[in-house]
């Protein structure tokens, strides 16, 4: 499997199959007889990368962080309040609903829940087959086909297609969503947690398969996990997210190996070891998340950082290179000087 | 936090990976975890059999009731119209085994016809409440905002009134006739129905299936009809079936007001209003044998409806 290329997010070779700009959605919160709005969820709130094809980018975050707003906005199953979703290019959110409907083909999403992911009173061929039906593609024949081929290529028999969903496991399950998601050969797969509610040794198998397709098929995911050795293994590039921004954003080895900022430094820190005899590093990040409805000014995590100051109280820090190709938003890491960014870019 | 997978050994997986038993809704899923044999309909018949006895008996009822209304006119010697003033609150006999009316009629032949007008009643206005009933809750819940708050409104405004009196006020504004018996009736189901149908739409609505099929690109009355709909169906069968009773009961009320089915259809309602100021004392079967229909078909629909409800909506279910 190709490994992450070091390079600037902004300055991928070709276009990239997705990229989001300042993305953000802001749920009102309704209160009252009359439902009158007395706030808003910063769900997301100024989100930007890009993914380029063939590889991955995993987005990491406690839960709440956003993730899965971020997943479902970029395809419009939830509607973004403003920002900018370039998929191969084109602006996703300026097109009508048919419009919409017919660019749909190129982004497809699994979901992590295998149980309430596939209708229950649909056979396994018919969930598979039916994104091909709804687009038209082929003739019954045809599509049978597809459908027989698909089923092989994820694992599963082509003589399970008349099984109904409760007749699978959790991880045959998997594959028909993940089955169904190909069904109509998209250049880019949104994985919402794909593999957090699998038994371990499923989850392995599971992203085997994801990353086998993705080196056949130069697919590009957007993988959204809070399980950071699930993201380490399948990603290019890693983001964190917190209270709905990004905090961090590098190639995997780098962040994995040198995190910048505090938020990433303490999930890194709190990722279990297998190794009873290790001693356990002191937890660094105490408390819960705050509310997305209020949250705090200034850098969002430094009513938990252990090393703010007066500054992220008041400033929000923007997303800065720390080093080649590393982003932070944090206060204390300083930016490269434009001398070395522009070695870096060469 | 799980180790990564690539360090984990391959072991035999625990429980979470064996095949799910327990789907929103799904027909074959809960008879299969209630421990049904899915694939042989035999053997689903003879677990079904074993497990509600008493939906056994009242399944056989109400096919006894169909059966019944079906061959009719096989059953009976007698047209139930044909007035003999000789015969006049005959006692029953080997000729007349449920007695004669006050004009001479056969009262087993009127009984038996009598179940015709009942079932389709009952049946008829169950398909129009259940038909219109899925329509409101399927686009109240769905489509949500302005057409979900006008419809709850309408359907607040129906719940208001009991059933009886609402089907009353109906019956008298439409006039009486077959049809319009079974289209007052209808109305009153219509709250319960939707009701059931919006709850059940909010829910689906907001399903990953749901969401994926958006994704894919499907257009919104498809994944109404193809991926909310179906999944609505248990609760809609329990609650048509427990509906039938009630209808049976309603159109006996109906008609014993004089609301109901006119003339010259035989319908068990009327025939306990003929008879029973006058007669009751002087020929009780007059009373005894209609009022035993009603209650044996309202017995029989009931029995089934409850077996329904505990098979196919798990929230009843006691035990497995």
């Amino acid at each position: 499997m190709p490994d992450g290329v070091l390079e600037n997010p902004a300055a991928t070779v070709g276009v990239p199959v997705l990229e989001v700009r300042d993305l953000k959605k802001h749920f009102p919160v309704r209160k009252g007889l009359l439902r009158s709005v007395t706030g808003h969820v910063y769900a997301v709130d100024g989100v930007s990368f890009s993914i380029a094809r063939g590889q991955t980018l995993g987005l990491v975050g406690e839960s709440g962080c956003g993730k899965s707003t971020v997943a479902r906005a970029v395809i419009r199953l939830i509607e973004p309040t403003s920002g900018e979703v370039r998929i191969l290019g084109r602006d996703i959110l300026s097109l009508n609903k048919e419009e919409m409907r017919a660019s749909r083909r190129q982004a497809q999403i699994i979901f992590q829940d295998p149980f309430s992911s596939l209708n229950p009173r649909m056979s396994a061929g018919e969930i598979v087959g039916e994104p091909l039906l709804v687009h038209h593609t082929g003739s019954n024949k045809e599509r049978q086909e597809k459908v027989a081929a698909l089923f092989d290529r994820v694992g599963l028999r082509a003589s399970q297609m008349n099984s109904l969903p409760h007749q699978f496991s959790g991880g045959q399950r998997q594959r028909i969503g993940i089955a169904r998601a190909l069904a109509l050969d998209p250049q880019l797969i949104i994985g919402d947690e794909p593999v957090s509610a699998l038994d371990v040794s499923i989850q392995a198998q599971v992203i085997n398969l994801l990353m086998d397709l993705q080196a056949e098929k130069n697919l590009s995911y957007l993988f959204i996990a809070h399980d950071l050795a699930v993201v380490e293994h399948i990603s290019h590039r890693v983001a964190v997210m917190y209270l709905g921004r990004i905090v961090e954003h590098a190639e995997k080895r780098a962040l994995f190996a040198n995190p910048q900022h505090p938020y990433t430094e303490a999930l890194l820190s709190a990722v279990p070891v297998p190794n009873p005899r290790l001693k356990r590093q002191k937890r660094l990040v105490q408390g819960d998340v705050p509310s997305p409805i209020n949250p705090p000014p200034g850098c969002h995590f430094h009513t938990r950082c252990p090393y703010a100051t007066e500054q992220c109280k008041r400033d929000v820090p923007p997303l800065v290179e720390v080093a080649a190709d590393h982003w932070a938003a944090c206060h204390l890491r300083k930016p490269l000087p434009a001398s070395v960014l522009s070695d870096a870019g060469d | 936090m799980s180790p990564p997978p690539s360090d984990s050994t391959p072991h035999i997986s625990n429980g979470s990976d064996a095949p799910d038993t327990s789907p929103a809704g799904s027909f074959e899923a809960e008879l299969a975890k209630a421990g049904a044999n899915v694939r042989s309909r035999r053997g689903m018949a003879v677990f079904l059999a074993r497990r509600y006895p008493l939906g056994g008996v009242g399944l056989a009822i109400v096919l006894l009731f169909i059966f019944v209304a079906v061959f009719a006119p096989y059953i009976t010697s007698h047209d139930p119209l044909s007035t003999n003033p000789a015969i006049s609150l005959g006692a029953p006999s080997a000729a007349s085994p449920m007695g004669t009316d006050f004009m001479g009629r056969d009262l087993f032949s009127r009984v038996v016809y009598g179940a015709r007008t009942s079932l389709a009643v009952a049946f008829g206005a169950t398909l129009l409440g259940v038909l219109f009933g899925v329509l409101i809750g399927l686009a109240s819940g769905y489509l949500g905002g302005w057409v979900d708050l006008t419809t709850q409104r309408f359907i607040d405004m129906l719940q208001a009134l009991p059933t009886l009196i609402l089907a009353m006020a109906m019956a008298a504004a439409l006039g009486p006739s077959l049809v319009n018996t079974i289209i007052a009736i209808a109305i009153p189901k219509l709250p319960s129905i939707a009701r059931v149908i919006r709850a059940n739409t909010l829910s689906l609505r907001e399903m990953p299936f749901v969401e994926a099929a958006r994704a894919m690109g499907m257009s919104e009355m498809r994944i109404a009809l193809r991926h909310i709909l179906p999944n609505t169906l248990a609760p809609l069968i329990v609650l048509a079936t427990a509906g039938l009773g009630t209808a049976i009961l309603v159109e006996a009320s109906l008609s014993f007001l004089g609301l109901g089915v006119p003339e010259p259809h035989p319908s068990w309602g009327r025939m306990l209003s003929e008879s029973a100021a006058e007669y009751v004392r002087t020929a009780p079967w007059l009373v005894i044998f209609p009022g035993l229909a009603i209650t044996l078909a309202v017995f029989g629909t009931n029995l089934l409806g409850d077996a329904l409800r505990d098979l196919l909506d798990p929230r009843q279910r006691t035990s497995n």
